[in-house]
């Protein structure tokens, strides 16, 4: 049945991991996906530098929005996060997070469809760049052991309880921190992308059935496919914001003098 | 197995992604905080900078109104202080005229009513005089007519009416 559909539609059903990996455009190096993290950069770099090529003290359209960004992540997570000391990181984060918006919304932008983030090479960069910072900061700091000290031993904790905390705390901070970081950018929107495709591919086979009554329930699969972008969209600007947060408050706290 | 077959895991990157990320992310940010986010942050202190002087500018402005409007407020209440005063004074120097008017036409109708009565006593006392010849004359009539006969002796008769109308005067002042 599946085969005769896919044969039918040219649209492969049920969605698979392979559709994630799109042949190569030209060779490992020059893909769909190195593509379009290039165009991000490439859009993200004529942005900035048109918006900010004469700034004024009354913005324009363009400057306004690239202020706003940074005001959002200058106001709303470095200095949340980290106090005032989080706002020379601000220039960072407004980088990191319009990158991640960006890239994200790639999911549900016509003609490209599918966020690089869902490959997970792209947010273990991200979350090895924000894991290497918040270490070094750390270590520069409070000096290598102190850091360690500050990272792994839980202040007024009687002495045997640290045979269980170091371990626990060694896991949480060296461990666990980077790991989600990156598995979470990643998994939305491994998942968003393969809600659409079931929906949207969905809805196709559906009105490619021999059954008149499987052809208008196609309708709501549809419905479900627009519902599922504006909930893309969503997910999209709440995992950038999450992600920069995130790295602002590993970083605010490598900073921070107590535990 | 299946994920095997596919060729790809979805948790296992791909290398070269990872290279081509590395290297585009660390451009777009190199680029961006050298060329763009400085000014930015620039911006940002320019702009908390002039909102912040424009609200003091806007405080010391309304300070200053305030400060305009108790002045003007002091200025009008001594005005009406002033006015008021003036009118007081209006008011009683109104009174003041009237006082006088009224002291000079008591004074006149007083002097108009003292030349009347003296006028009057000095009318009485001709009419009195004139009336004490005319009854002397008529009472002398009246006894000649009522004795039959004429007293002739004027010397007499004048010592008699004289002395009936000094009697009758005494008995009217009494």
């Amino acid at each position: 049945m599946s085969g005769q559909l896919v044969v039918a539609q040219g649209l492969p059903w049920p969605p698979r991991v392979a559709d994630f990996y799109p042949p190569h455009v030209a060779g490992p190096w020059v893909t769909k996906f190195g593509i379009m993290v290039w165009l991000a950069v490439a859009l993200l770099i004529i942005f900035f530098m048109l918006a900010y090529r004469n700034p004024k003290l009354v913005p324009g359209k363009a400057q306004w929005a690239a202020e706003s960004v940074y005001g959002l992540v200058r106001d709303n997570i470095a200095r949340e996060q980290m106090g005032n000391a989080g706002i020379r990181f601000a220039p960072y984060f407004t980088v990191l997070f319009s990158f991640i918006l960006l890239t994200n919304l790639f999911a549900i932008v016509p003609g490209l469809q599918i966020s690089p983030n869902s490959h997970i090479a792209f947010p273990i960069v991200l979350a090895a760049i924000s894991y290497a910072m918040y270490n070094y900061i750390g270590v520069r700091k409070h000096g290598l052991g102190g850091y360690l000290k500050k990272s792994l031993i839980l202040p007024g904790v009687p002495w045997p309880m640290h045979f269980l905390l170091i371990p626990i705390e060694f896991l949480q901070n060296f461990v666990v921190r980077p790991v989600t970081l990156a598995l979470r950018l990643f998994a939305n929107l491994f998942a968003g992308h393969l809600l659409l495709l079931v929906f949207t591919i969905g809805g196709f086979v559906m009105l490619s059935s021999d059954s008149i009554f499987v052809q208008a329930t196609s309708v709501f699969s549809f419905a479900m496919a627009i519902v599922m972008t504006f909930f893309e969209a969503l997910v999209a600007v709440l995992q950038a914001y999450v992600f920069v947060t995130l790295s602002a408050n590993y970083i605010g706290t490598s900073l921070a003098d107590d535990h | 197995m299946y994920l095997a077959a596919e060729g790809h895991n979805p948790i296992l990157p791909i290398w070269q992604e990872m290279v081509i990320g590395s290297i585009s992310f660390i451009l777009l940010v190199i680029v961006l905080l050298k060329f763009v986010m400085p000014r930015m942050e620039a911006m940002y202190q320019a702009r908390v900078d002039a909102i912040e002087g424009g609200l003091k500018r806007a405080e010391a402005a309304q300070a200053e109104a305030n400060q305009l409007l108790e002045q003007y407020r002091a200025q009008l209440a001594e005005v009406r202080t002033e006015a008021a005063k003036i009118r007081d004074d209006a008011r009683s120097d109104a009174e003041g005229i009237r006082q006088d008017i009224l002291a000079k036409a008591r004074e006149e109708s007083d002097r108009i009513i003292a030349a009347g009565k003296e006028q009057l006593a000095a009318e009485r006392a001709t009419i009195v005089r004139e009336l004490r010849t005319e009854v002397g004359t008529l009472a002398v009539d009246l006894a000649s007519k009522i004795v039959g006969e004429s007293l002739a002796d004027e010397a007499r008769r004048k010592g008699t009416v004289d002395r009936f109308l000094s009697g009758l005067e005494s008995a009217g002042a009494r």
